[in-house]
């Protein structure tokens, strides 16, 4: 199972400039969540910090029991191997061929012989279809390529959190969609936690079990895909309708006046239902897609259950549409046990909602000859 | 909890402590390297590359640039030792002057200019292609892994070159002296004999290794602070190579200082 992420808190600014403070959030463990956020909220940032790259100046982040803000530098290099991290080129090593770069991990933190390194490589790279490009080199191929392979090196070492940084920049609507396909299929065989910042409204209302928005300087919301995908907030409904009627503007907040003007005309069209295609996939105002399922054949998703008993006791916390868009996706045997009163509400959980005994993993000691 | 303050008319560019940040955060890097330095597992394979690759960029330009130096050092000393009337000790002054400060700067000049730069460049390029991070976030000390190999090859080429640049130096020295200026061998050699010492080669050495040492910790800090994209990475090379240059003639001021309180002129 997937390693929670709690994050409390989390303050980071460059030199005088504020990024974003006060961000607290979870991710659940094996869950998959989305970030979303206008462009230079700082979401890569976010990312970066997760990972240790960066120092946020305040707050916590607590990974299997160590807070990476402020542990020491040996420690963090034990908890990185925790994580597969996709970044937005791949950043695969120039001068390194495929094959090599995604055995880089193995070689450098295991003392596998080279006809196992063998095996899992191809293994991985059978897993993101990249089959027979061994040899390449990461100049000689295409960004999907690239991408895939920067994920299978992530892989290689069995990470417990994976962060993806916009997965989907660059590539055809089409690769988009195979790729979210095998981001969930993924989450089925390892059960690792998953990060996702995208600014695809599609793959945003498809792909998570939760998710955020980073709006100025805060985060303004993080939850279970329904409660965003339902909100009422201006700012979310604007953002996963993809429209410029809203608060936010193309380079700054606008006034309040003319936000109104602009939600009155929306509202004579026939509000966000009829407001026609937005771009990157944003489209169908309140409604709640259904959610990507793994390909045939494969496992059934193991954060799927444990979500479905953590928003059960979460149910109380919503509006009446949120949380009927929630107990339409429950299972009916747990609508029993909610109604039947089970599920009582988590007081004092910080909306964590799920025992977070049981959410440590646990680290793996240095060369542990995985 | 407090809110950012206004910045002020000394925050920003305009700091007094600005240059001091500078140079602390290139010391502390420096410090980083040493502490990684013992640390296992040692990068052979990467160290064995580099230095063949900073012997393969600097070989050829620095004895290119040995000869030419050898002879216009023997071509000054050999008029000025003339008109001083001591033509015989002409060749123990051009070798002192080839063996304790041109060798070691020639070679620093080679090492910063076409080895670093090239280092810096590499690093620069993986930096703003996220690489850098992407190692830390697999869990790889880039310091461990990169710099240290770096720094290494930078110093090993750079006594070793500094060796070539001698030889062929003071063979550029003899050659234009004896050949060229009408001299006699003999009295060149022994006048090489009577003021040199051995101490004079191991003070070039020295020199050589900590420019060397400059050189590459400098290639290495701006290389692996690039950012801006391309642009960036131009702007580091050309910084660290200004850098290092300013930092090799300073430096070289203070060891030959030291060098002659330590070591008794010969003949005194």
């Amino acid at each position: 199972m997937g390693v929670a992420v709690q994050v409390e808190g989390l303050t980071k600014s460059f030199g005088s400039q504020n990024i974003w403070s006060d961000v607290t959030l979870t991710l659940p463990p094996g869950e998959i969540s989305v970030l979303l956020g206008p462009s230079g909220t700082g979401k890569s940032v976010f990312l970066k910090s997760l990972v240790g790259l960066l120092k946020p100046e305040r707050g916590s982040i607590v990974i299997s029991d160590t807070d990476i803000v402020r542990c020491g530098e040996q420690r963090l290099y034990e908890v990185r191997k925790l994580f597969g991290v996709l970044f937005q080129d791949g950043a695969l090593f120039g001068s390194m061929n495929l094959f090599d770069n995604i055995a880089f991990p193995l070689r450098e933190h295991t003392r596998k012989g080279e006809s196992e390194v063998r095996r899992i490589v191809l293994e991985k790279m059978d897993m993101v279809g990249l089959q027979g490009a061994e040899g390449k080199l990461p100049g000689e191929i295409s960004g999907g390529m690239r991408k895939r392979a920067g994920l299978a090196r992530a892989l290689v070492l069995d990470p417990e959190i994976i962060l993806f940084d916009e997965p989907d920049s660059g590539l055809d609507p089409v690769r988009v969609a195979y790729l979210n396909q095998l981001i969930v299929d993924l989450n089925a065989q390892i059960d690792a936690t998953f990060l996702i910042v995208t600014h695809d409204i599609g793959t945003a209302r498809t792909v998570p079990d939760n998710l955020g928005l980073l709006y100025r300087k805060h985060l303004a919301m993080f939850g279970p895909r329904e409660q965003l995908l339902t909100s009422q907030e201006p700012v979310v409904q604007q953002f996963l309708n993809g429209r410029r009627e809203g608060p936010i503007g193309m380079s700054e907040e606008k006034d309040v006046a003319q936000v109104e003007a602009e939600m009155a005309a929306l509202q004579a069209r026939g509000g966000d239902r009829h407001n026609g295609v937005g771009p990157k996939g944003a489209v169908g105002g309140d409604a709640v897609p259904p959610q990507l399922d793994p390909s045939p054949g494969l496992p059934e998703r193991r954060a799927q259950r444990r979500r479905q008993e953590r928003v059960a006791r979460m149910l109380h916390d919503f509006d009446p549409a949120t949380a009927d868009a929630i107990r339409a996706s429950l299972p009916a045997d747990l609508l029993a046990q909610v109604d039947a009163g089970v599920f009582a509400p988590t007081v004092g959980a910080h909306g964590r909602h799920w025992d977070p005994t049981q959410a440590v993993g646990v680290l793996p000691g240095p060369r542990d000859g995985r | 909890m407090t809110g950012p303050e206004a910045p002020g008319l000394l925050d920003g560019p305009l700091s007094p402590a600005r240059p001091l940040r500078a140079s602390g955060t290139l010391f502390a890097f420096a410090l980083d390297t040493f502490r990684a330095l013992p640390r296992r597992p040692f990068q052979l394979r990467e160290f064995v590359q580099q230095t063949w690759f900073v012997a393969s960029v600097t070989i050829l330009p620095t004895a290119l640039v040995a000869i030419p130096f050898g002879a216009v050092i023997a071509l000054q000393l050999g008029s000025l030792t003339r008109q001083l009337g001591a033509q015989s000790f002409t060749g123990s002054a051009s070798v002192l002057a080839v063996l304790r400060e041109a060798s070691p700067i020639v070679t620093a000049l080679l090492i910063a200019g076409a080895g670093g730069s090239a280092i810096c460049a590499d690093l620069g390029a993986r930096k703003i292609r996220d690489e850098i991070d992407a190692m830390e976030v697999l869990g790889i000390n880039p310091i461990q892994r990169l710099v240290v190999p770096r720094v290494l090859a930078a110093m090993l080429v750079a006594t070793l070159l500094n060796g070539l640049v001698s030889v062929v130096g003071v063979a550029g020295g003899y050659f234009f002296n004896v050949v060229l200026q009408g001299g006699t061998p003999g009295a060149y050699l022994a006048s090489f004999g009577a003021l040199a010492q051995v101490e004079d080669f191991w003070s070039g050495e020295i020199k050589a290794l900590v420019f060397g040492l400059i050189a590459g910790i400098v290639a290495s800090y701006k290389g692996l602070r690039a950012g801006g994209g391309p642009k960036g990475v131009g702007d580091a090379v050309n910084q660290s190579v200004v850098i290092t240059f300013l930092l090799l003639f300073a430096v070289n001021f203070v060891m030959t200082a030291i060098y002659f309180q330590l070591v008794p002129p010969k003949g005194q």
